[in-house]
């Protein structure tokens, strides 16, 4: 029997090496899997390359992650919003990397590694300063940058609803980056508010098939916060 | 001089989106537009985060945490709307399906080139969130902002100083003095003039040549 459901979120993060890439779900505190961040704070692993698509606020989760040094490096679209105090401090001295990527190439760079692309060619940031040192070629008149898959070690995501397969569903626009990391990741780790029996999900509403999903934990997270 | 406000020029351009249109809106002053287009007539409001369909305001009391645009804030699907992931979201922006975007600005050029996410090239950690991706793969860019700076210096120019967020796609810019349409080619064109100003204060206002239609 396949069983990717585990008690607790200790057991959903244990393993995760230092030195991972790790990607965190969600837009703003919509589909953020906080308490699989929180749990990752816990579970100690360190150096890590955090993508998200903000630099975290105030001093908890991945702000947090990152004021305990934990992150070497944060490739994300916005680092900069209001309460991204951690980041613009830890930038300022020198003690994080960053990598801007625009939110679409961020997107598409995972959607390419979990669909086995390599790379791939966009007409986003052409003629900008994020087109420095990459390759440019002309297709149909019309010039494109190349930018790399970005595959990683771990995927923390947040869905609404799960089976035991690890099939996910979302909540409105909680689906945001979730579905496009899940894909990206070796383990991906899901948490979810609620579980379904398997077959009781509208295999129509899956957004994200299990296929991609290692491990699933229920919490009861509520709304997000505003 | 009676410059117009915020909620003029959110409401002038809204006035000016044909039906039928899907449109992104950027962050600030094009985020209100949604709130000047009535749902009766159809514009289909697309936000980077996976919505297509966005409506107006939440009603106080009738707010959904679930639901926010690329501001953060909460909002509404009307009725036809839908919800995708990231990716799909940015085909739709970068796979040139969506008709207009409306952004904020820091600088606009006569040459249609966009300035609006980093302040110098020295500025070491700028948030460019979806700008580029909107900047290029929307059909068209419209932009929204004041005419010139807090220090008066003008927005309007030749070619942007600034780090450019896209290359030669805004085709109007909605002031808070004019309504300047970008004609490739030629360069800015006046199309609506705020009350009690001249055209020559508009031009001194501006650091690249105003055409006016015969």
């Amino acid at each position: 029997m396949i069983n990717k459901i585990v008690n607790s979120v200790a057991e959903a993060l244990a393993g995760v090496k230092d030195g991972s890439t790790v990607l965190i779900g969600g837009f703003g505190s919509v589909g953020q899997p906080d308490e699989l961040i929180e749990g990752l704070i816990e579970q100690g692993a360190t150096d890590l390359t955090c993508v998200a698509n903000n630099a975290g606020t105030g001093h908890v989760g991945l702000a947090r992650l990152m004021e305990l040094g934990r992150v070497r490096k944060i490739i994300c679209s916005f680092p900069r919003s209001a309460g991204s105090v951690v980041f613009e401090e830890l930038y300022r001295e020198g003690k994080i990397e960053l990598e801007i990527v625009p939110q679409g190439t961020m997107a598409e760079r995972m959607r390419a590694a979990g669909a086995g692309i390599p790379a791939f060619y966009t007409a986003t940031s052409t003629g900008t300063l994020l087109a420095k040192g990459k390759e440019e070629r002309e297709f149909n008149g019309r010039k494109y940058v190349m930018e790399h898959a970005l595959k990683a070690d771990v995927a923390l995501i947040e869905g609404w609803e799960a089976d035991r397969w690890g099939n996910i569903t979302y909540n409105q626009s909680g689906r945001n980056f979730n579905p496009v990391m899940a894909m990206a990741a070796d383990l991906t780790i899901a948490q979810v508010q609620h579980i379904r029996e398997l077959g009781e999900l509208n295999p129509e509403m899956i957004a994200t098939p299990g296929i991609y999903v290692k491990r699933v934990v229920r919490v009861d997270r509520g709304a997000p916060w505003a | 001089m009676q410059p117009f406000s915020r909620a003029q020029m959110a409401a002038k351009a809204a006035a000016d989106i044909p039906e039928g249109w899907v449109v992104n809106l950027g962050i600030g002053i094009p985020t209100l537009i949604a709130d000047h287009v009535p749902l009766e007539r159809e514009v289909i409001f697309q936000s980077e985060n996976g919505v297509l369909g966005m409506g107006p305001a939440p009603e106080k009391g009738k707010e959904d945490p679930w639901l926010i645009n690329a501001g953060k804030q909460m909002i509404t699907l009307r009725p036809g709307g839908s919800f995708c992931h990231h990716a799909d979201s940015f085909a739709m922006i970068r796979g040139g399906h969506i008709d207009l975007c409306v952004l904020g600005g820091f600088e606009v050029a006569e040459n249609g080139d966009l300035a609006n996410w980093a302040t110098s090239e020295n500025d070491t950690a700028p948030a460019v969130g979806g700008a580029m991706d909107l900047g290029v793969g929307a059909k068209q860019l419209w932009v929204v902002m004041e005419h010139t700076t807090k220090d008066g210096r003008p927005k309007i120019v030749e070619r942007c100083g600034y780090p450019l967020t896209a290359p030669g796609n805004v085709r109007r810019v909605y002031t808070n003095l004019a309504v300047l349409d970008i004609e490739p080619g030629l360069g800015f064109v006046v199309r609506d003039i705020a009350p009690g100003i001249s055209l020559e204060e508009l031009q001194a206002k501006s650091a690249a040549k105003l055409h006016t239609r015969s």
